[in-house]
């Protein structure tokens, strides 16, 4: 589950690590009530820098976007607010159909000397949490490795030692601080470590951690992803999930308990299991088709479960065909049939279903299938029910 | 022969009395699998499925002397109880829960790499030895005694693999689930080591998907350490970057852990890499003939 940048920032806040100054608004005038408490609260009236203004998204790219603009004045601000709020941004991150911003983040600006890169995630080759840091900030990452890769310094961190004042140092120095900033990139470093465990992160970046002229660390942006996983003992974190970030039929899959990701194609895919949900839209491609979804309906496939997935497909209207793959396992094909059917009839299906069936009593299935007057095919194998779909969408 | 659990093997289930538990200790029983009792807090000292009910691992494993577990706790509470079957002296763990917070895992990692069990999982269907041990949710008439050995992170595509083998009449040795999660026991290395050693074994299947590096080290150690035969096939050619295909390690991100360049890497290791799950049967013969003809 991902945050926004906001939200992120509270967080930072809430362990005592520095963020520009500034407040998040859903409207307009929200917008400018933030810019003016900037002004009025920390600095006395006396402010005279730019205010930005930043569209919240689950997205990057936004700057490049037009959703992060520097301005000079309230009413710029009022201004730049009302055109980002309630609209779609696009960003090369999630185009075509960008994501709608609801809230826009008004902050300070602050006087940059340099630009560093810093992260902080789970890695899978060390089985360790890592801290990834860079003087190329304000690059992507994969900017960065693909450029500088001599620029990106790690530290793998032992979870009985935890992040240990040494690893911030090696860190520190190498990315040319000096003087105080050690002890404050330290501090600001072992409080990520404890926010990253304490929150159950999966990922933690800030790009840029700026540099100010006078030489203070401050986060200027951040993202952060919680591991879905352990959502259940975060209450409060789990309150902080946006669904209008996210599409809206996975949304409602989600909430379904179903996995599904939507995708472009028009034969959609009812599947069980992870990886056979995987191959078999790499199996459609590989015939000639394009699949509309994932989706892994689970061991079960009962007829209610199968249901709610045909539902969540046909939510999608390219889907001209669907393809069910079911090896059986466990669970009797016979009665995976009689779910199928049963489902089929409830939802009114008024496009082809072409049902792969393998596992126990498969023969017993497959007749129940062709028998059951309805617009269902039952196919031969795995190559056979590709074949069928693809040629059912054409 | 085979890898890792054999007719000798003694299972214990933890979460025994739950539904899951139960369900597959009823399965595991039919299909001949020594269980030999299991652990649920607080009914200790009860009989469920004609076996006896232990109030912690420790009492199970000194009053029966087993030597394997198996996990169908909550994700909430399954790395505890990795811990305890891991602290009370069983071998070999397996953790079919899916779920598990990454976070959990890391420590769990770090402290079974420490003592030298085996943990095989979690969110994985796990082990069987065909007509000798069937540990985990995998359908046990699918199986049949033979010469592959197969190792996958995802559990219907390791049925694919089984069934395909079994149709082809070549059998399988050992099949291990190791699961979709990005922190995990066992990895295709250490099982490519053991079905290379095991005699029994003369062709490998190794059945890969999106996310991390794990089958391009694979193929590294194929390169250099392994004889046999091996066919391959990895998911997720179709998949999005940056999305969670279900399992939670299935993930492209930052331009890594495509599926074009584990197939290549594989490719290169001189693996036969099936371009469609139907193809594994026929790729795994094909495997066996090349290395037949090379020698």
């Amino acid at each position: 589950m991902n945050l926004h940048e906001y939200q992120a920032k509270n967080l930072l806040k809430q362990y005592g690590l520095p963020t520009p100054i500034g407040a998040v608004a859903g409207d307009a005038a929200g917008a400018v009530t933030a810019a003016k408490s900037i002004n009025s609260e920390q600095y006395g009236g006396q402010y005279r820098g730019q205010y930005v203004v930043k569209a919240q998204i689950h997205a990057g790219g936004r700057g490049k976007a037009g959703g992060v603009k520097l301005l000079d004045s309230l009413t710029e601000v009022e201004a730049y607010a009302k055109k980002l709020l309630g609209n779609p941004l696009v960003t090369y991150q999630n185009a075509p159909d960008g994501q709608l911003v609801n809230q826009v983040l008004v902050e300070e600006t602050l006087p940059i000397a340099h630009e560093l890169y810093l992260s902080m995630l789970v890695d899978r080759t060390h089985e360790r949490l890592v801290v990834v840091a860079s003087s190329a900030g304000g690059m992507d990452i994969e900017e960065i490795a693909a450029h500088h890769p001599e620029q990106i310094l790690q530290e793998v961190c032992d979870p009985l030692n935890g992040l240990v004042g040494y690893q911030a140092r090696n860190l520190a120095f190498a990315l040319n601080l000096s003087g105080e900033q050690i002890a404050a990139f330290t501090k600001l470093l072992k409080g990520l470590y404890k926010l990253f465990k304490e929150n159950d992160l999966s990922l933690l970046e800030i790009n840029p951690l700026i540099v100010t002229t006078d030489g203070k660390l401050v986060a200027l942006d951040c993202k952060m992803s919680v591991d879905d996983n352990a959502l259940y003992r975060h209450k409060d974190l789990s309150e902080l999930r946006d669904l209008s970030q996210e599409d809206a039929k996975e949304a409602a899959a989600h909430a379904a308990g179903i996995n599904y990701i939507a995708l472009n194609g028009n034969i959609g895919c009812m599947v069980n299991g992870a990886g056979l949900a995987m191959a078999t839209m790499d199996l459609i491609k590989l015939h000639g088709g394009a699949p509309a979804n994932f989706l892994d309906v689970g061991g079960g496939a009962t007829a209610k479960t199968v249901t709610k997935a045909f539902k969540i497909i046909l939510a999608d209207s390219n889907v001209k065909a669907i393809l069910v793959n079911i090896f059986g396992g466990i669970m009797r094909c016979d009665i995976i049939a009689e779910g199928i059917i049963t489902a089929v009839k409830e939802v009114g299906m008024l496009i082809p279903v072409i049902v792969r069936l393998e596992g126990t009593n498969v023969d017993l299935g497959k007749q129940m299938l062709r028998e059951s007057g309805l617009n269902i095919i039952s196919a031969e194998n795995l190559t056979d029910v590709a074949k069928q779909a693809v040629k059912a969408t054409q | 022969m085979a890898i890792l659990v054999d007719k000798n093997t003694r299972v214990i289930c933890q979460g025994f009395t739950g539904k899951q538990g139960t369900f597959h200790s009823e399965q595991a029983l039919a299909y001949g699998t020594k269980m030999v009792g299991g652990v649920t807090p607080g009914k200790g000292g009860q009989q469920h499925l004609k076996l006896p009910v232990f109030n912690t691992v420790r009492d199970a494993v000194r009053d029966t002397k087993a030597n394997a577990s198996v996990i169908y706790v909550p994700p909430a509470y399954a790395a505890d109880s990795i811990l305890e079957a891991a602290d009370a002296g069983i071998a070999l763990i397996v953790c079919i829960t899916e779920g598990i917070p990454v976070l959990d895992m890391l420590n769990v990692k770090a402290a079974i790499k420490a003592n030298g069990v085996k943990l095989i999982g979690p969110n994985c269907p796990g082990i069987i030895t065909p007509d000798e041990c069937k540990i985990g949710i995998m359908p046990g008439s699918i199986h049949l005694r033979g010469k592959v050995g197969v190792v996958s992170r995802s559990g219907t595509l390791t049925y694919e693999a089984v069934h395909q083998t079994t149709a082809l009449g070549l059998g399988q040795t050992t099949c291990v689930g190791i699961g979709g999660d990005p922190i995990k026991g066992l990895n295709f290395i250490e099982c490519l080591s053991l079905f290379e050693a095991d005699p029994e074994t003369e062709a490998i299947i190794m059945v890969g998907e999106i996310g991390g590096s794990d089958e391009e080290a694979a193929a590294d150690y194929i390169k250099h350490h392994v004889t046999k035969p091996v066919a391959a096939y990895i998911a997720g050619l179709t998949a999005p970057a940056g999305k969670r295909m279900g399992h939670a390690g299935a993930i492209i991100s930052g331009g890594s852990g495509r599926a074009e360049d584990k197939i290549k890497a594989l490719e290169l290791a001189g693996c036969v890499v099936a371009n469609s799950p139907a193809g594994l049967g026929e790729a795994v013969l094909q495997a066996i003939q090349l290395k037949g003809r090379s020698k």
